[in-house]
């Protein structure tokens, strides 16, 4: 039997375009102090380090875990770099949780970050190589066909994108560690918007952002005198498929499904509409917001689009997602994926202010990546498994 | 702890100059593991390292999902370190108890950069990567500070090139390998005073895989199986001058915490890509004159960049099946001069 982990400090930076007052280091202490202050302990407390990040292309440094060994105190102790595309950050979370269940470690610091303004993130995904297909078309022209394949299929309503982004816009309003907040962002504003991949306009697009989120993760046994109860994780799940395969999925990526299913499945979660309170679910373009829905559970194929239609995503719906404001307000794609993990542990944990959700007690945390194949997420709780 | 045993290695040739690509090299080496790990797909877990900086391009792991195999959808995960991580990262998820068996596979190729300079990027990007300082010139500063420091002398060096050399006769994946003189090796220039060619690792393109399997499934299927006993890892201050490049202490203290001083260790394969770092392991490692280190050449003689740190944990296992070793220590390293450092204890019963 696996050990028990819980979550006891969370902390993230203010998610903003540049972040020229500070290093890289710098960036990523101010999430682990904020995360060692949430959980009452200091650096000496911590057994091991885990660090994820998206490519290392974004800052230019080569795994930048050697040169942060010392500003993140992992000197003298193990220290791990986890890197699985956009998902990045939620597996490294589940890396980290890995550690306290094998009853290897007590009290794990995990970090995730990116400083995209050391580069031009949008470009570096997509590099032109020799011998392959090129791209370079940046993540939105990747993913606009997708999303332009959902409609056909679903028969969705044209702006449902437009009322995930108004929604999405408006709760990021409430999170002061948002990168976008922006209260002239109305339905109208939204809509008028240059297009940039079409059918994905600006206002519905991620912004490119710097930025760190950390958590201290323990065992049972080590659970300090808490300012605050922890949130427990309940179950995790990952799930990776291949990137040119005929009988791909793309639109309803079956990982993304089995995933759902595992995650679900060890939280002994049997209807997740009905049982989850909150879910942080990776949406890096409006749209995928319907199409997460449907691909995780919480809607029939093709229905998707009527939660968001219908409200029920909202932060006063039956099932809030994104109430942060999501990947479309903040983000630091190594980051992006913790901080969905860490959002949802704040939702269970009361602490996340003007956006949290009311008696909430069991949330998702979901991150994805690659072109739709890889997946990781956890179910945390506030009472213990 | 869970048993947790290393059943099957494969690895490329360690070309210096491999025309295929990095999917094309991984495949085979894949497929062979597997084959000869009598486990059938899908794994429980599958972890893989590799790094974009050799590749020159972001999600280098991407495509290698594919030589792997990944359909249907498979629990998967990656480390941007050396393989050896990768494997530490799949006997933590067995520990956990929510897997049995477990594919690890890494991959490097390094031969369209120049890789000396391609690690300078590895470093403090705002202090000490502006220099420009490649990797070969650093491994030199540390030689020269153990030198002087230890007594030994330049040929000492040469006789680990030698040595590694020889043994490496009887690796076929091997880069370098046959009988070298001394004298000769020494009347060579040197390329960053103290090191000369021969105390540097060979560039070479490459791949390893390996099947982890616990408990009384890995005694099914093998009939020898290489039991990891201990494996932990520690790393250091990142700045040469905030640490003592003549000793390493995360070496030292990883070997504490995996146990390597429990018992009598036959053979070291350590992931010492300088001939001076060699001895620098041993000393740490508390490792005495019968022992027998890198009977495969080591990565003096075969150094594929994120797979050589697992391919001596591979070596080490292959020493356990064939009954030259009971108990073997393996050893992988990543960083410049030895900034961290992975020890594993593999045992045969």
């Amino acid at each position: 039997m696996a050990e028990r982990c819980a979550i006891v400090g969370i902390g993230q930076t203010h998610h903003t375009a540049r972040r020229d007052d500070v290093s890289i280091a710098g960036l990523l202490r101010e999430a682990a102090l904020r995360a060692l202050d949430d959980a009452g302990l200091d650096w000496p407390d911590v057994d091991a380090v885990v660090i994820g990040k998206a490519p290392d292309m974004f800052e230019g440094v080569m795994m930048p875990e050697l040169y942060l060994a010392d500003a993140l105190g992992a000197v003298g102790k193990p220290m791990l770099r986890v890197h699985t595309a956009g998902s990045v950050g939620g597996s490294t979370a589940i890396v980290a949780a890995s550690l306290i269940q094998a009853g290897i470690h007590e009290r794990v610091l995990t970090v995730a970050f990116e400083k995209q303004s050391e580069s031009n993130a949008m470009w570096a995904l997509t590099v032109k190589t020799p011998l392959q297909a090129a791209v370079v078309a940046g993540a939105g022209g990747y993913f606009a066909p997708l999303v332009r394949g959902y409609m056909q299929r679903s028969g969705a309503p044209e702006d449902t994108g437009i009322r995930v982004a108004v929604k999405d816009r408006a709760n990021a309003l409430k999170n002061p560690y948002a990168h976008i907040r922006d209260p002239n962002l109305t339905f109208d504003a939204i809509a008028g918007s240059p297009m940039l991949w079409d059918p994905i306009r600006f206002h519905e697009t991620c912004p490119s952002s710097d930025g760190a989120c950390a958590m201290v993760l323990t065992s049972e046994r080590a659970i300090p005198r808490p300012k605050l109860a922890p949130a427990w994780v309940h179950s995790m799940a990952m799930r990776s498929e291949p990137t040119q395969f005929a009988g791909q999925e793309k639109i309803n990526p079956v990982s993304g499904q089995m995933c759902a299913k595992e995650v679900y499945s060890k939280a002994g979660i049997t209807d997740p509409r009905r049982e989850i309170d909150a879910a942080e679910i990776y949406v890096p373009f409006s749209w995928f917001e319907p199409m997460w829905m449907e691909n995780l559970g919480f809607a029939e194929v093709g229905q998707g689009w009527k939660m968001t239609y219908e409200g029920a995503t909202a932060l006063d719906g039956d099932l809030p997602v994104n109430c942060s404001g999501g990947v479309l307000s903040s983000n630091p794609i190594g980051a992006s994926g913790m901080l969905r993990f860490a959002e949802a542990a704040m939702q269970v944990r009361g602490q996340a202010g003007e956006h949290q959700v009311d008696g909430a007690k069991i949330a998702l945390g979901h991150a994805y990546g690659g072109g739709s194949q890889f997946f990781s997420m956890w179910i945390v709780g506030s009472a213990r498994p | 702890m869970r048993e947790v045993a290393i059943v099957s290695f494969a690895q490329a040739p360690n070309a210096r100059r491999e025309l295929r690509n990095e999917v094309e090299i991984l495949m085979p080496v894949v497929q062979e593991a597997v084959a000869r790990s009598g486990i059938e797909r899908p794994f429980d877990f599958t972890c893989s390292g590799s790094s974009d900086f050799l590749q020159g391009q972001p999600f280098a792991f991407v495509m290698a999902l594919d030589a792997a195999g990944a359909w249907p959808p498979i629990p998967e995960s990656h480390v941007e370190m050396d393989g050896a991580w990768a494997l530490y990262e799949a006997w933590v998820k067995i520990q956990t108890g929510q897997a049995e068996t477990a594919l690890v596979y890494a991959f490097g190729k390094s031969s369209p950069g120049d890789l000396p300079e391609v690690l300078a990027t590895q470093l403090d990007p705002y202090v000490l990567a502006p220099l420009w300082p490649d990797a070969v010139s650093l491994a030199a500063l540390q030689a020269r500070a153990y030198l002087e420091k230890s007594g030994h002398s330049e040929r000492d060096l040469a006789e680990v090139a030698a040595r590694s050399r020889r043994s490496a006769k009887s690796n076929p994946n091997a880069t370098v390998s046959g009988d070298y003189e001394v004298e000769k090796l020494l009347a060579t220039p040197h390329i960053a005073d103290p090191l000369r060619v021969h105390d540097c690792a060979p560039v070479c393109d490459g791949a390893v895989a390996m099947v982890l399997v616990a408990g009384d499934r890995a005694r099914k299927v093998c009939e020898r199986p290489a039991w990891i006993r201990g494996i932990d890892h520690r790393i250091e201050p990142h700045s040469l001058g905030a640490r003592d490049l003549t000793v390493s202490v995360s070496t030292r203290l990883a070997a504490e915490k995996a146990g390597v001083g429990r018992g009598a260790v036959d053979v070291a394969e350590l992931h010492a890509p300088f001939t001076h770092q060699e001895l620098i392991l041993r000393d740490a490692l508390g490792l005495g004159a019968n022992v027998k280190v890198n009977p495969s050449g080591g990565a003096l003689c075969a150094n594929p960049m994120m797979a050589a740190g697992l391919a001596r944990i591979g070596e080490a296992a292959s020493r356990i099946w064939d009954g030259s070793a009971r108990r073997a220590v393996a050893h992988a390293t990543s960083g410049p001069c030895l900034q961290q450092n992975l020890v594993c204890v593999l045992e045969g019963a």
